[in-house]
Parts: C-alpha cells; structure tokens; sequence
C-alpha cells in the first residue's frame, strides 16, 4: 500500500479514539434545573451573588436572543440544538467555602494534575530541552486560572500579581470587587446584541478570567486558563475579558479539555481584549476539546466569539490559536483596529481529523490610520474532515495608509478530506495596501518516504511533516505551550500506533 | 553469509515489469558500481530494497544478512542499516535538517533498543561529520535540503549516511550535479566510511567516480537485468565502448 494510502487508512481508524483528556471526575456537582428561561438567568445570577446591574445586563441578552435564529452561513453541518436540553450551570460542590488553594477537592485537584496543569504555587521547571540557538528554557512562572465546568476553582500567584497592580481573577469575583471596571469594559468588544451565540453567552455566562494590565506595567508572568468541561449534558459558557490600560503588556495563554462523551456539548464562549493606548496583549490559545470518536459520535461544539479592540493608538493585539479538537469549531478571533498606528495579528493552525468540522479565521477591520495586520493561516486536513478558512479584512474611509499581509496555506492528507479558503477583502479607500496568498497542497508521498527511509515511522513522518508546515506559527507561542502545541499535532495525526 | 543477496527479482510498476529476474550478491566490505543506460532500472532496484511503496515485486527474494527484507517496513530496514542515497532528495520545508537528522537517528536508536542520543552529544557528532565533508554548520539549522544547491543536497546525502553508520549503502547518482572538489570531497567520505563490515552498491554513470570510489566489483545493467559482471576494469571499457554491445544481451 502507498505510504500516503496507509497512513490516511490509518488516520481513518483512528486517533480521535486516541483522546487523551477524555477521562470523567467523580465529584458531585451543584446543577441549574435543565433548560433556558428567565429564571435559568436568575438562578445563575443569584448563584454567582451579583449585582442587580449585571443581572439586567443577562436578562436583556437573553430577551434579546429569544428574538433571534441561529446561523447558517458556515460550513458546517450539525444536527439541531434543542437549548432545552442543556444545563446551563454546573459547579462541583464544595465541602466548605475555600480560602486557599490547599483546600480544593482533592479529586479537582488531580484531574488538573492528569491533564498537566500545576494549581499549586510552584515555579514551573519545565524541562524541556532547548534548540540549537534557540532561546534557554528559562524557570518562568504561569499564574494559572481553572475554570471547571461553570466555575473558577483556583487562581494561583495572586499574590505576587496585587504587587504588580494586575488584576487576574474569576470574572465571577471582578463583577463582585471591581464593578466598576467589568461596568465599563464588558460588552463594549462584543455586544450583546452581537451574533446568536455571543448573546446566548451573554445571558448565561458563567465563569472565565479577568484581567486588568494597569498603566505602564508589563505583567510579571503568563497568565492562563485551562477549562475543562466535565459534567455531562452541560453547556459551557465562558467569558473572558481582559484590558490592558495605557503602556502595559499582557500574555495570556488558554487551554481547553473536556471528557470523552457520546452526546454533544455546546461551549459558546466569549472573548473581549481592550487595549488602551501604547499596550499589548498577546492572547494565545491550544484548544483541545474532545473531537468526537472515529465514527463522528460526540464531541464539542465550539462556538466561540473572540475579539479584540485596538482602542488606543500604537496598541498591538496578537491572536495565535492551536485548534486540534472539537467536533466543530465556528470561531473568528478578530481585531479592530480603532487606534491610529494600532496593529492586530492573527496565527492560526487548525487542524481536523475524523468527522471534525473547522470554520475559523479571523477579522482585521481597519478603521485608524495607518493601521497594519497580518494573517497566518495553515490549515491541515485529515480523515473525512472540512476544514475552511473565512477571513474578512477591511479598511475604513479614513483607514488611510492600511495594511495586511494573509497568508492561508492548507495541506490534505488522504482525499476524503476538504480544504476550503474563503477570503473576503473591503477596501474603501485607495491608499490601504492588501496582499493575499493562499496554497493548498498534499503531503507527498516522496517526501514521506524519504522520512522513512531515514527509519521515521509512518506517523512520525507525517507529524514532522506536518509540524514543518506550521512553524510559522508555533515559533509565535511561548515556549511551553510550543512544545505542548507540537505534540498535539503529532497526536491527533498520529493514528493507533502507540 | 553475504550482507545482501538480490535473487531472481522481478517488479512492476502499475502492471509494467521493469526487473525481470535480477541478481546480485554483496558481502561485507564490498564495493559494488552498478551502471547502466537511462531507465535500465537502477533507481527501481534502490528503491525495492529499501522498501518504497507504489512497486509490487511478482518474484524472487531480497535477503539481508539471510533475513527477508521484503517482510519489514521500510523504517525497520533502515533502523537495520539499509541506507538509500536519494538520485533526487526533497526538500522538507519548515524542519530543519539538525531536528530532522535527530529524529531519524533517534527512531532508529529505539527500534534497535539501545538508548536515545541525547541533544548536545548529537550536536557534537553531527558537527563532527559536517566539518569532514566540508558542509557548512548554518545548512544544518536550514529546512531539509530546502533551497539546497543540487551538489549540497547530494552532500546532505553523505552525511547522513556518515551519521546513521548503515550495513549497507546504496548511492544512487551521487555524483550528478557534483563539480569537481565537491565529488572529491563525497567520495573522500564515501571512502572513510568504507570498513570490513560495511558494503557500498555505487549506482553511477560515470566511470570518472569509480576512480575515487574504487570498487570491488562493476555491474552493468540492462533492460531490468545484470547483463554482465566483472572488475573495476569493465567500467573503463564501457566509457570506452557504451552500453550497445550489452543491449543485445538483454
Ligand atoms: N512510478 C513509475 N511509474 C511508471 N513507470 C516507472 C515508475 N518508476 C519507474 N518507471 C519506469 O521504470 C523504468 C526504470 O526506471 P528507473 O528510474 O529505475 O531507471 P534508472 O536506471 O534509474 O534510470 P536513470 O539512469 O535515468 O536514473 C523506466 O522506464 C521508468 O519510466
Ligand atoms: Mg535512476
């Protein structure tokens, strides 16, 4: 059998059966009655002791999204959601109200450990092996938030963030001691009115971080979120909302699992950055939601609304996502580019196996002078999988002086699989300067056996291939999470092959 | 027990044969040239014995040290010591020919069972080779073989045959697109790889190589076949007379 044949037999078997997150914690969990209504938005309200502000703010959205149908434009093809049969919260019950870290269950403590993610206040000694030339792996700390199911269970390095003047804390916990900064930032990126899913999440969000880069401060380490998804039939909707002020620069790192389950889960999440003048946030994603098993049965569905706005001038935002799991995934991370001078990026590799389904790309509008962007986009395809790039990039009237460079290359492996590029371009004034490039290619069966004529296995062979074809963008996440990001990839081709 | 036996082999390529009953028999130190006219089959017979998909052998054998090579994978004949010299090697764009060659040694390594080399002793050697076939370090950080000059990708070649230190090693061409100190340079590491244990099947044109690469024994192939065997001196006789007397032959 030709390499190429066997190894898209292979990935055909397959890998997606391979998930290695898929497991389920016992623990018991504190749920809302199954289903939307009023009172789901109020129970969820009451639950997290909010303000009555923040519970009218929910009740709008939710009326609003009653008003409004879901969307069919992507390419995507799911059977219909009944958001009756959801529950929209669930958090593991604590025994008692928990001061410190010390005091989380035990059990929530050792799913986060099996998926690799220390709650515990401990530098991170990663030992990972630098390159040739390639920068030291310095001992460099992760402040880490966990959200499990609808709550933030841990935040770690709180402390040493209050000396930074950083903020970075359960959304849940911000809307509680800094109204007034969640007051005037949430919902001014992504409004609530803005697309099905977004106000869905608007009215029933339940957790996610917060926050806040002050004046002039480079926060002192990474901050990241895992979630994870454990409770069966629920809905996950987090929100995210994070502002650098004037002069600050952020990193933000989140991660994403969730158990091997036959039913579908929804997660439709939101994402707002905000930075002021000056500022940077560099927002990096690997999402790894469980895909679905080989005969397409289960898996997440991954609605997700990320966007970030360059407010102030000279701000910078950079979006670098890693999508390898979810059944599918309808996601856009995108940037407004209001300030003069402001620049957004978007590095994307996204992969699909199986029956997975990606609809992503991103959106750079243009609206200050002298703004620029860049899109970089590998899209690979195994399996039976679709996999489609949908970009919008767009100058203002008074965007004089706009640029973008895109860049959308996609590789197949197997021909049961699809690669699609959509690039929409909108140019309203003569001096925005617009590049585009797109390749789609195959993995070549020369260049495989060439690997494993030098004694590579099969799916090692693909996996290095593949990892080649994506630098670009895994050059642009930290280190860590690059090492992390490569594996993946090599993972969700790989295949049975132990 | 000779290292490599080819015995009687017959192979098609999408219903056309294009070995029809080949034999050759190499023992440990050997060095064998095979020549022979464009299309005559010599890259199909590289490529059966290590192993490249796409052709169906209908007959014979391939023995390696009495085991079938026909039964293993083509990375378990590597990790074995089978080494191809790639007549046209890819480029593998966004891996760099250090992580690359570390991979492979590693993957070999393991399925010979012994332990895998770590980072900075891999360095250390691969920069050993390197110097001693004139490649300049920065090609190593490069993508494999992307943007390679035709004469560096058949260096690229050497090296790695120097660094996976294989039983058996089949060059094909490896001195086309070579200038003069270039194939001096190759064949100068070709020479110091040549050992008691180690046999080398030279697949060339030119008699020009063989006299770098003397070898022990020079096959001329025809239409699928060995129409003759003999010393080294029967590849001067071909420079002298071209391959029509053998085409009868065949
Ligand atoms: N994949 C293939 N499909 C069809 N025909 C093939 C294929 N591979 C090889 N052939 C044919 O087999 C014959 C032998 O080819 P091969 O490449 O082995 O010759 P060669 O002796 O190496 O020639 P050269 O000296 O030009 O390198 C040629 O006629 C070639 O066209
Ligand atoms: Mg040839």
């Amino acid at each position: 059998m030709p390499a190429v044949q066997e190894t898209v037999e292979r990935v055909r078997r397959i890998d997606v059966d391979q998930y290695r997150y898929g497991f389920e914690t016992q623990i018991e969990s504190d749920k809302a009655p199954k289903g939307l209504s009023e009172d789901t938005v109020r129970f969820i309200s009451a639950k997290k002791n909010e303000p009555p502000w923040m519970l009218e703010w929910r009740l709008e959205a939710y009326r609003r999204w009653l008003t409004m149908t879901e969307p069919t434009w992507a390419r995507v093809d799911y059977p219909k959601i009944d958001y009756q049969d959801i529950y929209y919260y669930a958090a593991p019950k604590p025994k008692k109200t928990l001061s410190s870290i010390d005091e989380i269950d035990p059990e929530i403590l050792k799913t986060y450990e099996k998926l690799g993610i220390p709650l515990r206040e401990v530098a991170i000694l990663e030992g990972v092996e630098p390159p040739p030339g390639g920068p030291p792996s310095a001992n460099r700390k992760i402040a880490v938030d966990a959200v499990f199911d609808s709550v933030s269970v841990a935040t770690t390095f709180q402390k040493e963030l209050k000396a930074a003047g950083v903020i970075f804390m359960p959304i849940s916990e911000a809307i509680r001691e800094h109204p007034e900064l969640v007051q005037k930032y949430l919902g001014t990126v992504v409004p609530t009115s803005d697309n099905y899913f977004a106000t869905l999440n608007s009215a029933v969000f339940s957790d996610g971080s917060f926050v806040y880069v002050p004046p002039g401060v480079r926060c002192p380490m990474e901050l990241s979120t895992y979630f994870r998804i454990n409770e069966r039939n629920t809905g996950q909707f987090e929100r995210t909302l994070i502002i650098a002020d004037k002069g600050s620069y952020v990193s933000y790192l989140e991660g994403c699992t969730a158990p091997q389950r036959d039913e579908n889960q929804l997660h439709a999440a939101v994402v707002e950055l905000v930075t002021l003048d000056d500022a940077e946030i560099k927002y990096s994603t690997v999402q790894n939601w469980y895909p679905g098993n080989s005969e397409g049965k289960g898996g997440i569905y991954n609605f997700v609304t990320k966007r970030g706005d360059c407010r102030g001038k000279n701000s910078k935002i950079s979006w670098t996502q890693v999508e390898t799991g979810s059944a599918i995934t309808w996601k856009y991370p995108s940037c407004i580019l209001r300030g003069d001078n402001s620049s957004g990026e978007f590095y994307s590799i996204a992969i699909s196996n199986g029956f997975q389904q990606v609809d992503s790309g991103t959106k750079m509008i243009h609206l200050g002078k002298n703004t620029s962007s860049r899109i970089i986009s590998k899209g690979i395809a195994a399996g039976k999988s679709q996999n489609t790039y949908r970009g919008l990039v767009s100058a203002h009237r008074k965007a004089t002086g706009a640029r973008n460079y895109t860049a959308c290359d996609s590789l197949l492996i197997g021909d049961k699989c699809g690669a699609h590029t959509v690039p929409y371009v909108e140019a309203k004034n003569s001096s925005a300067t617009f590049e585009h490039e797109a390749t789609t290619s195959k993995i070549s069966e020369d260049v495989l056996f060439y690997c494993i004529q030098r004694g590579l296995s099969q799916e090692e062979a693909v996996g290095l291939v593949v990892n080649g074809f994506v630098k670009d963008v895994l050059q642009q996440l930290p280190m860590e999470f690059a090492v992390e990001a490569q594996k993946l990839i090599s993972i969700s081709l790989e295949g049975s092959v132990g | 027990m000779s290292l490599l036996e080819v015995k009687d082999l017959q192979v098609r390529v999408e219903e056309r044969e294009i070995l029809h009953g080949l034999s050759l028999n190499v023992n440990p130190g050997e060095v064998h040239a095979i020549m022979g006219p464009n299309g005559s089959g010599k890259s199909t017979l590289s490529h059966v014995i290590a192993g490249k998909p796409g052709y169906e052998v209908t007959g014979g054998q391939i023995l390696f040290r009495g085991e079938d090579l026909l039964e293993m994978d083509p990375n378990e004949r590597a990790a074995k010591g089978v080494f191809l010299a790639f007549q046209y090697p890819v480029e593998i764009p966004g891996v760099t020919t250090w992580n690359f060659l570390h991979a492979a040694l590693n993957a070999q390594r393991k399925a010979r069972g012994e332990d895998e080399i770590s980072s900075p002793a891999f360095l250390k050697k691969v920069r050993e080779v390197a110097k001693s076939l004139n490649i300049p370090q920065d090609m190593l950080k490069r993508g494999v073989n992307v943007g390679f000059s035709g004469g560096e990708k058949k260096r690229n070649e050497i090296l790695q045959m120097a660094l996976f230190e294989p039983a058996v090693c089949i060059l094909d061409e490896m001195d086309s697109g070579l200038d003069i100190d270039a194939l001096r340079i190759a064949a100068d590491g070709v020479n110091a790889l040549r050992s008691p244990e180690r046999a080398m099947v030279v697949i060339t044109h030119y008699q020009r190589l063989l006299n770098y690469i003397v070898p022990d024994v020079v096959h001329v192939m025809s239409k699928g076949r060995v129409v003759k065997s003999g010393g080294k001196e029967l590849a001067l006789e071909l420079e002298e007379s071209g391959y029509a007397q053998f085409e009868d032959a065949a």
